[in-house]
Formats: structure tokens, sequence, C-alpha cells
């Protein structure tokens, strides 16, 4: 029994991994699910009953980690760094990064400088875990997805 | 005042898997490897550096009872607990060699910083590993 839950969870972490590493590109649940050989619907729910949320909010808070890092890092302008991230409009990058973050890309590029540590330190713990005005962590999936945001977009 | 550290264990699932891997993978050596009764202790370390070990440290009897030991198994498998960071002189051959000798599981391939260049993966069982070629720092960097 429990070398089946070690078994899926190395999986599910293979999953999430894969996020981490492909985030700037289109995906979509079905893809990420392959990645740990599960069907989607069993993929989402055994992924939020290990990690404490859903893929696409792991992607979703991971794409604006990414690009929190490029707005305190780089010159680059906020389209780019919107399409940089695998955001597909300027408008949904706009509009998450405000419901997560509390304040626009733009303030939060004025009020934060480069950060010292080295950048797999800055995706460890720099990825948002619960929004501004979330009382509990949402239920995912029920805001439009940003999986599939990237799905237009080329890889960089 | 001490001197130095020089054991580092992490958990892993099974200790002749982790041997291998890490030894045959990664390019580590065995250090120490003495059993007593049922018990194991077994160390790996870079090539070189024989000061600092590390413990590869399976859970269940007799450091834990068999609840414990499924809880952390679990928690090894989610990726949830400590990793290794190793230095390397070469961080985009070693990834070539990695490649060659087996290893999928990266988490990330060699990119540029302005430390370094570092890449990431994971052991099987799901522990992380980061490897970081660092940069020559000129000015006060911290890396």
């Amino acid at each position: 029994m429990s070398r089946d839950v070690e078994d899926l969870n190395r999986r599910l972490l293979r999953a999430r991994d894969a996020m981490d590493r492909a985030y700037a590109e289109p995906l979509d649940v079905a893809a990420v699910a392959a990645v740990a050989h599960i069907s989607e619907a069993h993929f989402s729910r055994s992924f939020r009953a290990a990690f404490g949320e859903t893929p696409h909010r792991y992607l979703q808070r991971r794409r604006v980690e990414r690009s929190m890092f490029l707005l305190r890092e780089t010159e680059r302008s906020i389209t780019d760094i919107c399409f940089d991230v695998g955001f597909m409009s300027l408008g949904t990058f706009s509009r998450t990064f405000r419901e997560i973050i509390g304040e626009t890309p733009t303030t939060y590029r004025d009020g934060h400088g480069p950060m010292v540590a080295p950048n797999c330190v800055q995706m460890w713990a720099m990825r948002p875990r619960v929004g501004v005005g979330e009382l509990a962590p949402a239920e995912g999936g029920t805001k439009s997805s940003s999986f599939g945001e990237a799905a237009a977009a080329s890889a960089p | 005042m001490l001197t130095k550290l020089n054991v580092a264990s992490i958990y892993v699932l099974d200790k002749d898997e982790a041997l291998d891997f890490y030894v045959n993978k990664l390019g580590l050596e065995k250090g120490s490897d003495f059993k007593q009764g049922d018990y194991r202790w077994l160390t790996v370390r870079v090539p070189g550096n024989p000061d600092v070990e590390i413990n590869l440290e399976q859970p269940g009897p007799p450091l834990h009872d068999e609840a414990t030991a499924e809880q952390i198994r679990e928690l090894i498998t989610k990726g949830a607990l400590s990793g290794l960071v190793f230095h390397t002189d070469d961080a985009r051959a070693l990834y070539e060699t990695l490649q060659e000798r087996g290893v999928t599981d990266f988490t990330q391939e060699p990119i540029e910083h302005f430390y370094g260049t570092d890449m990431g993966l994971r052991d099987p069982f799901g522990n992380a590993i980061r490897i970081l070629e660092r940069k020559p720092v000129v000015a006060t960097a911290t890396a």
C-alpha cells in the first residue's frame, strides 16, 4: 500500500518539476498528467492531495513568481515578461498578478530591487502561496485556467 | 570552536539503489560501508574530498517505527525533505556526462547566472540535487 503512495508521489513530483522547468511553454493538464502517467481527472485530484493545491494553481503561481523575478532583476518590458513566463495576454497576466500579489506588475517593480539569493533559492522560496484577500487556499480551476495560456506562443 | 562539517545525512528509500545512483550515475565515491547487526552505515563523498561524508539513511527500524518511516518515505517522494548542493568545474560537461549515464530526472538544465552556471536534478527517490559551477567572484557578490 505505502509503496503505491510513494510511487504516485514520485510521479506527481516529476510532473510538478515539469511545470517548474517548462512554465514558459504551452502546458495543459493533459501534458502534465502525461508526465506522471496518470489520467487527467485522477492527476488533478492526486496532485492536490499531495501538494495542497491544484496543478493549475501551482503553475499559475510559478508563472507569477518568475514574472516577479524578472521584474526585480531585469529591465524587460511588462509585455515581454508576460510572454516570457507563459501568459498569452497582457490582460490575463495583469489581472492574475494583481489578484495574487495585490498590486500591479508596475508598482511591484517600483517597490522591489534584486534579491541576493541564488536563482534556485528564489524559485524555491518566493512562489506566492496564498493570494491577497484569499481566506483559504482557493479551489483552483474555478478561474480561467492558466494552462494553455501560452498555447500559441513559441517557446523561448 | 567548530572546525568543519563532517557528515550530512539524507533519507533515501533504499540504500543499495542510492549507492548505485550516487556512485555510478552522479559520480561520487563510496565512503564508509559497515554493517553491524541489521544496521548499515553507508556514506558517499565527493572524490578527493574525504572530509565530508554524505550519510545515506533509510527510514525504518531501528531508527523509526514503521508508521514514522512511512511518513518520512512519503515526504521523500514528495520532494519535501532536504537536498544537496555540489560544486563542479564544468556544469555543461557534467550535464552531458549524466545524460550519457542515463540520468533523466533533471529539474533544470544548465543555466547561466551572474554567480555561475547551475543545474538541478533529483535522485531516484525525490531528493533535490543542485550543482553549481561558480564564476570567479569579482565584486562582493553572494553566490
